[in-house]
């Protein structure tokens, strides 16, 4: 079963046979199923993709996608050690490493 | 085929589908770029390899249509040159350049048919950058494509074709719906009513889901007019007045909202078209004749991306597009094709003039939002941003991007753009025409740098000492 | 426009400007100030053609040194400007880096850092080791450069708009959307002739028409080579921030500045652009040059997205030193143009200098190099 939590912002109703691929985020396992995107991987386990980088008095307001179709482009994540990827449109794979977090300087 | 010949189209929903199927037909072996990886655009998108749940599931009512249009693109695979996972980024000169799995590549044409289709139309309302708030299309799509429900406890909000049916896809497939809040009124459909019956099916597939939905003790009200989805880090709940003005809560974890779709056109800009305000689509859009002939030479608009009239309008207008090219080239077409096409598009254009008067655009709702509504997601722009311009006090939209980043950041104004225009013109108490549009700038997506930087075509020297 | 201003086909004023980018909004500012009236006229809208759209840097370092009393002039007015007019324009000093690219670079930096000290621009050679050690993020490509820590960068958008509406404030008279179609003189005078019908009568005129000076220069016989030049910029999606100041490679192939919200500003080559339309715009082929170069320069780039291109028209003489100072054909007549790229850093101080010039018939302004004549074998 992939990482699926009360939390999560998706629930999954359908499409359970498929197998089972482990990406990282922020270091955590995470168990999707191939074919999930990212955002549909991320939002099963969890209810944000990524840190809004203008956010006010220290608080930094979590962003969870939008659109899904790629328009929006509020679903980028970053990946560990560089780069970035949509998640609506970016299908995870074995090995994929992703992180949150967002806006501290290097 | 030489360079000179290539024919590109961009995109392969119903419009690129039935160009290309056309044109292949006639020997000709367009390119056709498509972002998915998988034809059939937004309306008729597939689910991923693996996954097994039925079309009429997927599709309802337009199962059939669905499959038979993938199966006509499955069909042309040998004939044309398709490169799905691909997107056009910019266009300048006859040269599309595309970001796909190879990188960066210029595509030199001699003529463009630009199926470039729709995105949700949104109203930026108090707390839709919440997690859990996702477009009517979005939360199509997850469900479409994912086998997923966007949240387990859905409200939706708005008005147009997709509310009732992505309510009842959603309830159909198990999740829980909270509301459908409609904001157009019983009312607004009653003097349309016959323009109504023009999309014959339309109307009652409609009524259908409404109906299906009430028997199942969902909670559906019109003319409501949403205040603001809380929640704090996460949505909690949506907050509307009723049509007696009361003020009403839904307890939801999310909320899917739109008023119906709007063109995307930012390609058709880059390719030089024309761009004119269009009063019924509130919108800016490319100019195109019947035939949609762009009048710039060589490009061609077919299909959402052309002004919206919907997925069948659009299979109409791919084929139409192919037939107005192959007759530039001076080949022979079937007039007789060409007539029955447009008669088909003048019915589709009754029923969408009904539709928009029966589900209307709700007139005033983004311009009444308070100063500290975020208007543009990306950078962060209120309202009370735009309006004021840090008291330099725009009158014209890119004035205020100028002033305030709006529509500065990855989407380029794309989800805020037209309601920070009615925002400004309200504000000024001038026309939306008169505000003017935000200007499609390359790239249309946002570009990798390292992968772009490797398609230029400097002097390598000249690159290596900097 | 208001119905009584369009009843109005006549304007008479003291001083006209033609043109309405930020070295004609600031000489309105300074004319204003004064109490003098004054009219500007711009052919689309204040301060949105080359003032701003261009790279934002407000820096003496590398300057040419006739530049440089009157870029001193400019950067005092920059850090009034909340006073003078009422907004920041995120104006920041946060030094500038002209970046080595070899050792003759090097050479030919510190002879200049050197012959800058007597104005009082102080800049400091870093050697290689000292430039990796304070900004790792360099490649080898960066082999040391020359530091100004009293440069700094803005946001050009605000500027030109902010002197307006302060000029405004003050009394003058900012027309947009007012192309000026003929110079004439009339009497003491000039008569100025609009597309619109519109006339303006003025005892002088200010020609502030950026790339299109030469033409109003033309209308007054005085020839200049004037060559439209077409900067182009690119924006990432914000990143963290880590390049704090203002950078640029000698040979200009490459400039780079990041804002504190994280967007990186980088420039390189050129767009295109037609006088006529009035517009520039911005090359793609052109584009992934700079992506290729300027990653090169700051590798961590590569692994960036950038979100938006875009470019303008400026105008550039032929030796990249600005047309400022009287006309020499026609008494009564300012230039103020072809600032060549320099322009932004110079602007707010160029309103200060020609308002000297119209009011007072002198400036303390070194400007001399600026002189019309020196086009005019």
């Amino acid at each position: 079963m992939s990482t699926e939590s009360e939390r999560g912002q998706f629930q999954r109703l359908s499409e359970t046979g498929r197998p089972q691929i482990t990406i990282h985020v922020d270091g955590e396992p995470v168990t999707a199923l191939a074919g999930d995107t990212v955002m549909t991987a991320l939002l099963l386990a969890g209810a944000r993709l990524r840190e809004f980088e203008f956010g006010g008095g220290g608080r930094r307001d979590a962003r969870a996608g939008f659109c899904l179709m790629g328009a929006c482009q509020d679903c980028w994540v970053n990946v560990e050690g560089g780069g970035s990827l949509r998640a609506c449109t970016s299908y995870v794979s074995e090995g994929l490493r992703l992180t949150t977090g967002g806006g501290e300087a290097r | 085929m030489s360079d000179e010949q290539k024919i590109l189209i961009v995109g392969a929903g119903p419009a690129g589908t039935r160009a290309a199927e056309l044109l292949s037909g006639r020997g000709l072996r367009p390119i056709v770029v498509d972002e998915a990886p998988a034809s059939g655009g937004q309306i008729y998108r597939r689910q991923p390899p693996g996954f097994l749940r039925a079309a009429r599931l997927r599709y309802c009512f337009e199962a059939a249509k669905a499959e038979a249009l993938h199966a006509c693109f499955d069909g042309l695979t040998e004939r044309i040159d398709y490169r799905p996972d691909t997107s056009v980024w910019s266009i300048e000169d006859n040269v599309a350049f595309t970001l796909g799995p190879g990188g960066v590549e210029r595509i030199p044409f001699e003529a463009l048919i630009l199926c470039t289709g729709a995105v949700d139309r949104v109203i930026p309302i108090p707390g839709w950058t919440l997690p859990g708030v996702f477009t009517m299309g979005g939360a199509q799509i997850a469900l479409k494509a994912q086998g997923c429900a966007v949240g387990r406890r859905v409200a939706f909000l708005g008005s147009g074709p997709l509310l009732y049916l992505v309510a009842y896809q959603y309830a159909r497939a198990g999740a829980s719906v909270a509301a459908v809040l409609d904001t157009a009124r019983l009312g607004d459909a009653l003097p349309v009513l016959p323009g109504l019956f023009a999309g014959g099916s339309l109307l009652a597939k409609g009524l259908w889901y409404q109906n299906w939905l009430r028997l199942k003790g969902v909670r559906l009200r019109r003319g409501v007019l949403p205040v603001a989805i809380a929640g704090e880090e996460r949505v909690s709940g949506l907050r509307y007045r009723s049509g007696n003005g009361r003020e009403r809560r839904i307890e939801c974890d999310a909320v899917a909202f739109g008023w119906g779709v709007k063109s995307e056109c930012q390609l058709a800009e880059l390719a030089g078209c024309e761009m004119r305000f269009d009063g019924a689509a509130r919108q800016w859009l490319p100019v195109s004749d019947d035939d949609g002939r762009a009048g710039v030479a060589g490009v061609y608009l077919a299909g959402d991306g052309a002004g919206v009239m919907g997925a069948d309008a659009a299979e109409y207008r791919g084929e139409l597009a192919a037939l107005a090219l192959l007759s530039e080239r001076g080949a022979a077409v079937d007039d007789r094709r060409r007539r029955y096409l447009k008669a088909r598009l003048g019915r589709l254009t009754r029923f969408r003039i009904a539709i928009d008067r029966a589900l209307p655009y709700p007139d005033g709702l983004a311009a009444a939002q308070p100063d500290d509504t975020i208007v543009c997601r990306c950078e962060g722009v209120t309202a009370g941003d735009i309006r004021h311009g840090q008291s330099l006090e725009p009158a014209e939209i890119n004035r205020a991007k100028a002033y305030t980043r709006l529509g500065m950041g990855r989407c380029q104004g794309r989800m805020c753009g037209l309601a920070a225009a009615e925002i400004l013109a309200h504000h000024n108490g001038v026309g939306l025409a008169e505000i003017g549009r935000l200007r499609g700038q390359a790239p249309v997506k946002p570009l990798h740098i390292g992968i772009a930087g490797q398609a230029a075509r400097d002097d390598p020297d000249r690159a290596a000492s900097i | 426009m208001s119905r009584i201003e369009s009843e109005i086909a006549v304007i008479d004023t003291e001083i006209a400007v033609i043109g309405g980018g930020i070295a004609g909004l600031s000489t309105a500012l300074h004319v204003a100030l004064r109490g003098v009236p004054v009219v500007v006229l711009e052919s689309r809208q204040a301060g949105a053609a080359a003032s701003g759209v261009n790279f934002g840097g407000v820096r003496r370092n590398g300057r040419a040194l006739a530049e440089l009393e009157l870029a001193a002039r400019a950067i005092e007015i920059w850090h009034r400007l909340p006073e003078l007019v009422g907004n920041d324009c995120e104006y920041s000093v946060t030094g500038h880096l002209k970046v080595a690219r070899n050792d003759d670079d090097m050479a030919t930096m510190a002879a200049h850092a050197e012959a800058q000290a007597p104005y009082g621009c102080a800049v400091e050679m870093i050697s290689r080791n000292a430039l990796m050690a304070r900004y790792p993020w360099f490649s080898d490509a960066a082999y040391g450069a020359a530091w100004c820590a009293s440069d700094g960068q803005a946001n050009p958008r605000l500027l030109g708009p902010a002197f307006a509406r302060a000029a405004r404030a003050n009394g003058a008279d900012i027309r947009e959307h007012e192309p000026v179609a003929a110079l004439e003189k009339d009497g003491d005078g000039f008569l100025l002739r609009c597309d619109s019908g519109l006339e303006v009568r003025a005892r002088q005129v200010v020609n502030a028409a950026g790339a299109w000076g030469a033409r109003v220069a033309g209308w007054l016989g005085e020839a200049v080579e004037l060559w439209p030049m077409m900067p182009q910029m690119v924006v990432t999606e914000p990143a963290p921030y880590f390049i704090e100041p203002a950078l640029g490679v000698v040979g200009g192939d490459v400039y780079v500045r990041q804002i504190p919200r994280g967007n990186i500003i980088f420039g390189g080559r050129s767009g295109t652009a037609d006088l006529d339309e009035g517009f520039g715009h911005a090359m793609t082929e052109e584009a992934l040059g700079a992506l290729q170069r300027t990653a090169l320069v700051i590798p961590r780039m590569a692994e960036m997205n950038i979100i938006r291109l875009w470019s303008g028209v400026e105008g550039c003489t032929p030796d990249q030193l600005p047309v400022l100072g009287p006309s020499a054909t026609t008494p009564g007549v300012i230039h103020a143009f072809g600032f060549s790229g320099h322009g932004f850093c110079l602007g707010p101080g160029v309103g200060a200098v020609v308002a000297e010039l119209a009011l007072d018939g002198e400036t303390r302004t070194a400007i001399d190099a600026f002189d019309i004549r020196r086009f005019q074998s």
